[in-house]
């Protein structure tokens, strides 16, 4: 026994899962790998895979990657929700529900980390990595290898996330897991630590596309394309990244502290030993509240590239849409303690960060005028990606003005940590953040895969979200209210049932619409025949993507454009500018490799090692990554041209084909 | 179909800077990450849960000592940078070597502070205070170590490929990396030991 | 600043920044360490002239080793350098305003306590 916990740390066969639920994820999650393992196999695609799509450096490749991963930690989250709503529902007087208590708290737990990181932090980075380069004009970005070892580093804390169904338990501490809840003496367990690392993993990953997309947008744009001229999308993504920089070194530094209490028996958060709690709280949010903004600046982004497009007008207000991003940028970092009025801050830290709070929906409001302006008098077509827009706007204003209530300290103090709190950051972050990529992801699809998506059901989706998301939140605001506290595994007033169960309703009416948006891709892929984007401009576009032919070629434009307008396609367009015989130059492209998911594997050993406490693991990871990075740096030619004839060649017969796939 | 804006625009081949600028931003996101371990050690620096302050522990003399030791390996770092520039490989070698032991001394005299640290009893365990000064001064610590292995690799990629643009980029980035190391020693002398012994 | 590209130059650059430094160093030092200061000055006193000669320290490191000064036209360098700065600063001292204004209303000795209860009701 002593010989085993010298070599496996505190994993041993009691890490398996016991109970009937986790028993029976834990069994269809590794039967579904292991399907999906022999599929391939039997596909013969193992080669295909590697050469193709993991190893591949291409952005357009890494966002299609980054986009499916986080499509089945949707559905993985979603799985969450339909749990806490069937043990809310049921779970009323003498009915104990479905779910012991540490179950019902590990899903919570599970749900909102899952949700933010790798749902919508990954849809996120889809998205910018298939837009970003081809809107300013760019063939690739700007350090294509670290995008790589971002994206497999986000793989690999996806896969400690998921771990826990398999092999031990997750944090039972919430999504942000509070100290000293979260310490070693009230979660002994692996649970926290598995969300340390997930965090840790990933959140790394995520610094680096920061970095990358900055340097990206900064130093890549098409020649002429001055920073205002360039399109809102990108501007976005420039001043999300730019939060991106600042604000995740706070979660490194917070979670390396807070596992160093744990297994070092340090005192930063403890209780004793002269340990601060709330250094903790106080840390955690000085990053978490820029990352709702991170979040909500590139859907803003798209919803202004949407209803740009789908309203034939140019964007109402372009510059003060940028200093409106820029000002919501900058006050976001001076708010997090709205998070944490209760804890006791005098009244005047309360007063300034609650004013301060309240000041950056001035902003905000400036955005939603300035859209409304802009389909104002135009000839708006209501696509699918405009009806994700006005369920939007109208959810996205109603939630944002109880987020101005919830920014009185005096009111906070009422409603702290109870539905009325969960239902108003739902609001935020679904029809802020999860409509503004759904719109992303219909609107730029066919650029990426060459055929439209089916637009009933894509309208279907949007209607079924909005509707079931008022049925399924509206009911929360008020229990909140009426005094629900959030996290609750069992109540005692049968009053308060009805609404849960509205709640309830509401959930299936969105499980609803998340089938509908299945069942449009499979039949959008079935009929892409007839879907096919012949022009590269499905939608009479603005901006400098929809120039390029669809699906773009991995090397994105031929001929790098040239900008002198804001709109510099639509422009071009209306001008009519002569079309020329093209001039084909030598493109320079990166060599794929194998180097970003071997360093995120060696990352993923030190973080299994640092849950299970295996110090020869996590040393063999810690080594193995360093070499792997040495090793790929010390190489020099990760760089291939495609001469000049060859591009004519490919140009050519995209031109003639029309179609591909 | 491609739309070509003005053909006659092609390229120029102009000199990559764009790892120059993202490490410098790489930079700035470890300031942050030096930025929150220095609010939580002036947070807890006087949670010593009736253990020893650091006007106590401190010997100042040898922080002095250590903090010369780097301030000197950061202009021996420029020095070498300036040897690149005149593409002597001789010159090159011979300042980064003399920075790469002047790291060396001032790591060894840095753990050896905090072997004395614990051999007293006064490790992480103690106190909040002791907690977050271990963290931050670690820290620090490790980033040195992790530039002394960059250093090792540069030398061998020099004497085996001499300066190529991909070396001497890297000595570059090597340089920011080493000054910007420096100026958080700075604060870390002047706020945990400086201050510390202050007895405020 | 005028770009000449003689090692000189870079040399004189170089010397500055490392004698200064040292300089600023020696004096922190001996402020803290010397008996003339520490029985002159009152330590909050000696704790503000020592941040005021460390950020002394990094502008001159900033200029005469990272070289921010030469930067040409667009100065992302500089701007993400005072961008981060004003951050820093934020980070740095709202933590310090929201945890010690907490201290000062948790953490109350027992007299402070009474005091400040009866200062409340008015007693």
């Amino acid at each position: 026994m002593n010989l085993f916990a010298d070599i496996l740390g505190k994993l041993s066969f009691d890490a398996l899962p016991q109970e009937m639920v986790t028993l029976g994820a834990g069994i269809g999650m590794t039967l579904g790998a292991l399907g999906l393992v022999a599929l391939i196999t039997y596909l013969k695609r193992w080669t295909w895979l590697w050469k193709e799509w993991i190893t591949s450096l291409d952005p357009k490749k890494i966002g299609i990657m980054y986009i499916i991963v986080a499509t089945v930690m949707m559905l993985r989250g979603f799985a969450d929700v339909i749990m806490m709503r069937l043990q809310q529902a049921l779970s009323v007087g003498d009915s104990n529900g479905l779910f012991t208590a540490d179950t019902f708290q590990q899903v919570f737990s599970a749900h909102g980390t899952i949700m933010i990181f790798f749902v919508a932090m990954g849809l996120m980075f889809g998205i910018i990595n298939l837009i970003v380069p081809l809107q300013i004009g760019a063939r690739d970005v700007a350090f294509p290898f670290l995008n790589s070892v971002s994206f497999w580093l986000f793989f690999a804390g996806m896969i400690i996330i998921n771990l826990p169904m398999v092999l031990g338990e997750f944090s039972a501490a919430g999504w942000l897991a509070y100290p000293p809840l979260s310490g070693s003496q009230y979660s002994p367990g692996v649970g926290v630590d598995y969300w340390i690392w997930s965090l840790q993993l990933s959140g790394i990953g995520s610094l680096l596309s920061g970095i990358n997309f900055i340097v990206t947008i900064l130093k890549m744009r098409a020649p002429g394309m001055t920073l205002m001229k360039m399109p809102v999308f990108s501007w976005s993504v420039l001043i999300s990244m730019i939060m991106v920089i600042f604000a995740f070194p706070i979660l490194t530094a917070t979670l390396t502290l807070l596992y160093l209490d744990r297994t070092m028996g340090m005192h930063f958060f403890t209780a004793d030993g002269g340990g601060n709690m709330m250094m903790y709280v106080n840390l955690i949010w000085a990053w978490g509240h820029p990352e709702v903004y991170i979040l909500v600046l590139p859907a803003f982004g798209i919803f202004s590239e949407v209803v740009a497009t789908f309203s034939r007008k140019r964007l109402f207000g372009y510059k003060s849409m940028i200093w409106a991003m820029s000002a919501i940028a900058f006050l976001s970092f001076i708010v997090w303690l709205h998070h944490f009025f209760t804890m006791g801050a005098g009244a005047s830290v309360n007063a300034f960060f609650g004013i301060m709070t309240m000041i950056i929906g001035i902003p905000t409001g400036v955005k939603i005028f300035n859209w409304l302006f802009t389909m104002f008098r135009g000839r708006i077509k209501f696509n699918s990606p405009m009806i994700w827009f006005m369920g939007f706007v109208f959810l996205f204003t109603l939630g944002g003005m109880t987020g101005v209530m919830l920014a009185v300290p005096g009111i906070d103090y009422q409603v702290h940590n109870s539905l009325f709190l969960v239902a108003h950051f739902h609001t935020m972050i679904i029809s802020g953040v999860v409509f503004g990529f759904f719109a992303g992801l219909n609107y730029w699809f066919p650029k990426i895969f060459g055929f439209t998506l089916h637009e009933g059901l894509g309208k279907a989706a949007a209607w079924l979200w909005s509707c079931g998301f008022v049925l399924a939140f509206g009911p929360l605001f008020i229990l909140g209210l009426m005094g629900a506290t959030r996290r609750l595994d069992h109540y005692e007033d049968t009053s308060w049932q009805t609404l849960f169960i509205i709640a309830g309703v509401g959930v299936a009416i969105i499980g609803l619409g998340i089938a509908s948006q299945l069942l449009q891709i499979f039949i959008s892929v079935k009929r892409r025949k007839q879907n096919m984007d012949t022009t590269g401009d499905p939608w009479n576009g603005r901006t400098l993507e929809w120039s390029t032919v669809s699906p773009a070629p991995f090397y994105n434009f031929a001929i790098i454009p040239t900008v002198t307008e804001r709109d510099q396609f639509w422009e071009t367009k209306q001008t009519g500018s002569a079309q020329t015989a093209p001039i084909y130059t030598d493109i320079h492209m990166p060599k794929n490799t194998g180097a970003g998911v071997i360093i995120a594997g060696f990352s993923f050993l030190v973080g299994f090692g640092a849950v299970w406490h295996i110090p020869w693991l996590a040393v063999i990871g810690v080594a193995g990554a360093i070499i792997a990075i040495v090793i790929r740096l010390t190489n020099d030619e990760t760089e291939y041209t495609i001469p000049a004839t060859q591009v004519a060649q490919l140009e050519l017969a995209s031109q003639h084909k029309g179609q591909y796939k | 179909m491609t739309a070509p804006l003005d053909n006659a625009v092609t390229l120029k081949h102009t000199p990559d800077d764009k790892p120059l600028l993202g490490f410098w931003i790489y930079l700035m996101t470890d300031c942050l990450l030096f930025a929150s371990l220095f609010a939580t050690y002036i947070v807890l620096h006087n949670n010593t849960y009736g253990g020893p302050g650091g006007s106590e522990l401190f010997d100042m003399p040898s922080i002095l000592v250590e903090t010369l030791i780097l301030l000197t390996s950061s202009f021996t770092c420029g020095l070498a940078m300036i040897a690149v520039r005149q593409r002597s490989i001789k010159h090159t070698l011979f300042w980064i070597g003399f920075t790469f032991v002047l790291g060396v001394i001032f790591l060894f005299m840095e753990l050896t502070e905090f072997k004395h640290l614990i051999a007293e009893g006064n490790s992480w365990h103690r106190s909040g205070f002791l907690s977050s000064f271990f963290t931050l001064v670690g820290t620090h610590g490790l980033h040195i170590a992790i530039g002394l292995l960059w250093l090792l690799v540069m030398g061998w990629k020099l004497i085996k490929q001499g300066f190529t643009i991909n070396t001497i980029r890297r000595l570059t980035l090597f340089s920011m990396f080493w000054h910007f190391l420096d100026i958080i020693w700075i604060f870390i002398f002047t706020f945990v030991y400086l201050i510390g012994a202050l007895q405020l | 600043m005028k770009k000449i590209n003689s090692p000189s130059r870079h040399i004189i650059s170089y010397s500055i920044g490392f004698l200064s430094s040292i300089i600023l160093t020696v004096i922190a030092y001996a402020v803290v360490v010397h008996d003339v200061f520490t029985d002159f000055w009152s330590p909050a006193a000696i704790a503000i002239i020592l941040a005021v000669l460390a950020s002394l320290q990094l502008v001159i490191q900033l200029l005469f080793f990272l070289h921010l000064g030469d930067e040409e036209k667009p100065r992302w360098k500089l701007l993400s350098f005072i961008f981060a700065f004003i951050i820093l600063g934020i980070v740095v001292f709202g933590s310090l305003w929201i945890m010690f204004d907490l201290n000062a209303r948790m953490m109350m000795s027992p007299e402070d306590m009474i005091k400040y209860m009866n200062r409340q009701t008015g007693l």
